[in-house]
């Protein structure tokens, strides 16, 4: 099966650094696969992330190929990949009403008039399960709880029916009960659009709840990767073993 | 059993706008010599406001805290530095916590020298001794902060901390922010640290996975109210609150697949 997106040898050098941030990663992404990419501060996880969405800066020395074989084109930004980053105080505009945001994305992806993207957003934000969500578009981020904002930054990821979703620690910066509310929100959607979804995360436990499959990553590159079934009850690597040893749970 | 910190009763309402919000309603709670209390719960319920009330960074409405058997809350000068010495304090993020140009060394020489804890002549071997005791090769002593890990950081943070000798250390949300492999370090580090010295350790957390390793009682916040108050194990596989039902349905587990995949 054609896969939909496929790295091969891609490898990043930013610049002034002595060491690659990725080196010789193969990869593929099936059609509305959920893959985790997991690994700790320097692994290269987010690196990948933003290197599939080619939002790296400029500066970057970039080895190896992304190709889209899923798509007839290159992949647009927010048309065929949508984006949830960490931290949604500092990815949204503070000056604009939420749903003018999620608008936004929609006017200009799917050549539609503002006045249709602004029905459109409110049904998103609907979907994101917002209460009021006619009432909450008007409403600025700074008025927004972290899980909200969360929230209006997936319907903004989403509204233009993306193929793939990244997220990139996109709950890290909340609370546990928040962070399981977004985790289950991010599950319900790629299943009802059959998107796929890139998962990048620290915690390979919230990742192996929701993955097909998992990625483990360290100091750029590409350790392991198997079904998350495979990974979690036989890792082959010393490395996985011991990310596995030290997830703290409740029960052990 | 004796008491290290008792409090009572504290309560804190901010202003905001022209609505007066309670960040903490009522709150007490104790923790005996070496014991370590979890304070946990969803961000906004007033887990931090508990822990910047003990350092004296905000004054409560109402309540009593009891440290050591002295009144916390009317000390000033000299005798609130010298209680100061006694309850140390680790943050979340040390980058933020310290001066960026300081040296590791600085650092820790910091509150060896402002609480006099030992002679100028002998603090380079006090510092080599606390950087060892926490695990950090005396190497390190003349780096800059920004020229080490995040984890090593965090062990400078708790050198520092220990240096005063202190019986009791606040750990807020002290390890969020770690990678995992570092974090499950730095929890057993705390917790041999504990069972040397002796000190007691307030740990403020929202991930209930990090307070189980470490907590032998765990009180659970939520709306500036303590909902819910017991031993770690108990309220950990029966909480009675639903703000205890719900954070531990919240924590990640890593599923567990019956058959092995060929």
């Amino acid at each position: 099966m054609t896969p939909l997106l496929e790295l091969r040898g891609l490898g990043v050098r930013y610049k002034g650094a002595v060491a690659p941030a990725l080196e010789g990663v193969d990869l593929d992404l099936a059609a509305g696969e959920r893959l985790a990419i997991i690994g700790e501060s320097g692994s290269g996880k987010s690196t990948l992330a933003r290197a599939v969405a080619e939002l790296l800066p400029q500066t970057v020395i970039q080895q190896g190929t992304v190709a889209w074989p899923g798509l007839d084109q290159k992949a647009r930004n927010g048309r065929d990949i949508g984006f949830v980053f960490q931290d949604p105080a500092s990815s949204l505009d503070p000056v604009m009403p939420v749903g003018d945001q999620v608008a936004e994305v929609a006017h200009a992806n799917l050549d539609m008039d503002w006045r249709a993207a602004r029905r459109l957003a409110v049904e998103l934000l609907d979907r994101v399960r917002l209460p009021e969500p006619a009432l909450l578009a008007q409403a600025y981020p700074h008025q927004l709880s972290g899980g909200q904002k969360q929230r209006v930054a997936i319907a903004a990821a989403i509204v233009a029916r993306p193929r793939l979703l990244i997220a990139d620690e996109a709950t890290s910066a909340l609370d546990t009960i928040v962070q399981a509310e977004i985790m289950a929100l991010i599950s319900a959607l790629v299943a009802e659009d059959g998107m796929a979804l890139l998962f990048v995360s620290h915690d390979i436990a919230l990742a192996a709840n929701l993955a097909d499959r998992v990625a483990v990553f360290r100091h750029g590159r590409l350790v392991e990767q198997a079904a998350t079934a495979e990974l979690v009850s036989q890792p082959r690597t010393d490395y996985s073993r011991a990310l596995l040893a030290a997830h703290l749970g409740l029960h052990a | 059993m004796s008491t290290l910190l008792q409090v009572e009763g504290l309560s804190k309402r901010y202003r905001r706008g022209n609505q007066e919000v309670a960040a903490l309603d009522g709150v007490s709670l104790s923790i005996a010599p070496g014991e370590t209390l979890a304070l946990v719960g969803p961000s906004g319920s007033g887990k931090s406001t508990v822990a910047r009330i003990l350092l004296r960074l905000v004054e409560p409405d109402a309540g009593r805290i009891s440290f050591n058997g002295e009144a916390l809350l009317g000390l000033r000068g000299a005798a609130l530095r010298a209680i100061r010495a006694n309850l140390q304090m680790v943050f979340q993020d040390p980058m933020a916590a310290f001066n960026p140009r300081a040296t590791v060394a600085g650092l820790i020489d910091d509150p060896l020298r402002i609480h006099g804890i030992v002679g100028r002549a002998e603090r380079p071997r006090a510092i080599a001794t606390l950087l060892e005791r926490v695990g950090l090769a005396t190497e390190l002593a003349g780096r800059r902060v920004h020229e080490i890990s995040g984890g090593q950081r965090q062990r400078v943070a708790i050198a520092r901390a220990l240096a005063t000798r202190p019986a009791l250390i606040v750990l807020d949300e002290a390890v969020s922010a770690l990678d995992v492999l570092v974090r499950a370090d730095i929890l057993s580090l705390l917790a041999e640290l504990q069972r040397d010295e002796g000190v007691a350790y307030l740990f403020i957390s929202h991930d209930l996975g990090a307070v189980r390793a470490i907590a032998h009682r765990i009180a659970i916040m939520d709306g500036g109210r303590i909902v819910e108050q017991g031993e770690a194990a108990t309220v950990i596989a029966a909480p009675a609150s639903a703000t205890g039902r719900a954070l531990v349905a919240a924590t990640p587990e890593l599923p567990v697949f019956k058959e092995t995949v060929s």
